[in-house]
């Protein structure tokens, strides 16, 4: 395991070595210490890699991920996992705004709450957080899965595509288009493998589910023309 | 985007730290906005003299010249603490209205910065860590104090458009946003009394919560209804004399984060701000939901 210390060595030369990683790194383990809130820790990684970060991250921390594995023992702020392609990013304490927005892929879970516009235009990442999440959230999500095991702030899923949003505890508001939908054993199924990956200790059949009502100008054929 | 920064202080044992704690956490905050940088500290007050904070780019002789017609026209003891181009005046309270009106007719060059009991801000085009160091803010004590680094959207970069403004007594308020409604609503201010110097949106949104405060509300209450009669976005941290308080638009798009110890409330645009206080690692840290009032009180 490499130990990188961010107080003596910058966060530029971090994130150039994190990067020029391969697959038959021999380096396989890193560990970041004395984050201090600093910004874009970790970011653009490309490798099978696994990263632990000892203490809070500020903006971007993971952005743009594909395959590492990003713990981080402590809060993130804006834009946590943002654009994140593949791999894993675990979040022991809260996530500030848009965490995990753009999302193509991979796992982001946050331990604790997620504020404003968690997942918003998500693309096919699956979010999963134990805690609550804050206004605006899943905001013209696209895919993917978004899991919720608290509450959540108002319009919720506003002008949704084919994201899957399961929610536990109560939804403030619901946004424009989005609804209840019916929970059907490839949900349970879906959810259940994503609750356990996310090392949540509940049930799938606790949740409800919500979607798109595809009411939406966008959804109607007649105006296909337009775009 | 503009870095804010707010400190009070619950445990007295903290209060001759304040000016160094807060320089710290403004100058982690430099690159959120280069263009100016203030601070207001309230410090230790004497019942019966006000501290009038005065700024003037030709400071030497604007300052012995308003010195000497004062103690002529006022005829009152006056004595200054003079910190580069501020300078604070203690006069007797009875005396700030004659004072501020000399000011007003006859020393077009000086600018009042702050006015009371305990507050004292300094502001300048620059750097925080430079005006930091010009008005030696690491060696100032108090009880509560906030600071502001700018990126200037609304109005032009110069020592009257730097934060934090203070439109009433012992009172300041930084901004990080920009509000849309702040034309008509400087007219509405004007109309009932308020004083407005700048067009800067911030300096409308203080001159607001001084006219609510005048007609009987708490802090608190002025804050609250600011959710109604602002229209744009903002984080604000405000100080009153002995008051602290913070709220954020319903959208809260503005970046902000607070920690709570036993010894002292702290806020910060971002994480990084907060990191080098006592004890933070044991701190309850938060991010301020939106459209909810944060208050403290000595």
């Amino acid at each position: 395991m490499r130990i990188f210390d961010l107080e003596t060595e910058s966060l530029r030369t971090l994130n150039k070595m994190l990067q020029a990683k391969v697959h038959d790194t021999n380096q396989a383990h890193w560990q970041i210490e004395n984050p201090k809130g600093g910004h874009a820790i970790a970011v653009g990684l490309d490798a099978f890699i696994e990263v632990t970060v000892i203490g809070s991250a500020g903006y971007y921390c993971g952005g743009m991920n594909k395959k590492a594995t990003i713990n981080v023992q402590g809060s993130v702020g804006p834009g946590v996992a943002e654009n994140m392609m593949s791999g894993k990013i675990v979040v022991e304490g809260d996530a500030s705004q848009y965490a995990g927005a753009t999302g193509n892929g991979g796992m982001l879970v946050i331990k604790g709450n997620a504020s404003s516009r968690c997942g918003i235009s998500m693309k096919g990442i699956d979010i999963v957080v134990h805690g609550n999440i804050g206004h605006m959230s899943a905001f013209m999500a696209q895919s993917g899965n978004l899991v919720v095991l608290g509450n959540v702030g108002d319009a919720f899923g506003d002008s949704l595509y084919e994201a899957r949003l399961f929610v536990r505890g109560e939804v403030k508001s619901l946004g424009t288009d989005c609804i209840k939908k019916e929970m059907r054993p490839e949900h349970l199924a879906i959810l259940q493998r994503l609750l356990e990956e996310a090392g949540a200790n509940c049930r799938a059949e606790e949740f409800t589910r919500y979607g798109s009502a595809r009411k939406l100008y966008n959804f109607n054929v007649d105006n296909a023309s337009a775009y | 985007m503009c870095g804010i920064v707010g400190l009070f202080l619950k445990d007295q044992k903290l209060h001759p730290d304040l000016g160094s704690m807060l320089t710290t956490m403004l100058i982690t905050m430099t690159n959120r906005g280069p263009d100016s940088a203030g601070i207001a500290i309230y410090g230790p007050g004497c019942e019966d003299k006000c501290k009038l904070t005065i700024q003037s780019d030709n400071p030497s002789n604007d300052f012995k010249s308003l010195v000497d017609n004062l103690k002529k026209t006022i005829g009152c003891d006056v004595s200054v603490v003079k910190k580069d181009t501020h300078a604070v005046l203690y006069l007797p309270t009875v005396s700030i209205g004659a004072a501020k009106e000399q000011i007003a007719k006859r020393h077009k060059s000086i600018r009042v910065m702050s006015c009371g009991n305990s507050i004292e801000i300094y502001k300048e085009v620059g750097l925080p860590s430079d005006v930091a160091r010009r008005f030696q803010i690491e060696t100032m004590t108090g009880s509560h104090g906030v600071g502001h680094t700018r990126m200037a959207t609304e109005s032009e970069v110069n020592t009257m458009g730097a934060h934090p403004f203070s439109t009433g007594d012992d009172q300041c308020l930084v901004h990080n946003g920009s509000l849309s409604n702040h034309n008509r609503l400087r007219l509405n201010l004007v109309r009932n009394g308020a004083k407005i110097e700048t067009n800067n949106d911030s300096e409308v949104a203080a001159a607001y919560l001084t006219l609510q405060m005048q007609q009987g509300s708490t802090l608190d209450e002025a804050l609250r209804s600011s959710l109604v009669d602002l229209d744009g976005f903002f984080t604000f941290v405000v100080g009153t004399k002995y008051g602290f308080g913070v709220v954020r638009d319903p959208i809260a798009c503005k970046p902000a984060v607070m920690a709570e110890t036993n010894q002292y409330v702290a806020f910060g645009s971002e994480y990084r701000a907060l990191v080098n206080l006592p004890q933070i690692d044991n701190a309850r840290v938060w991010e301020p939901e939106p459209a909810t009032v944060y208050f403290w009180k000595h």
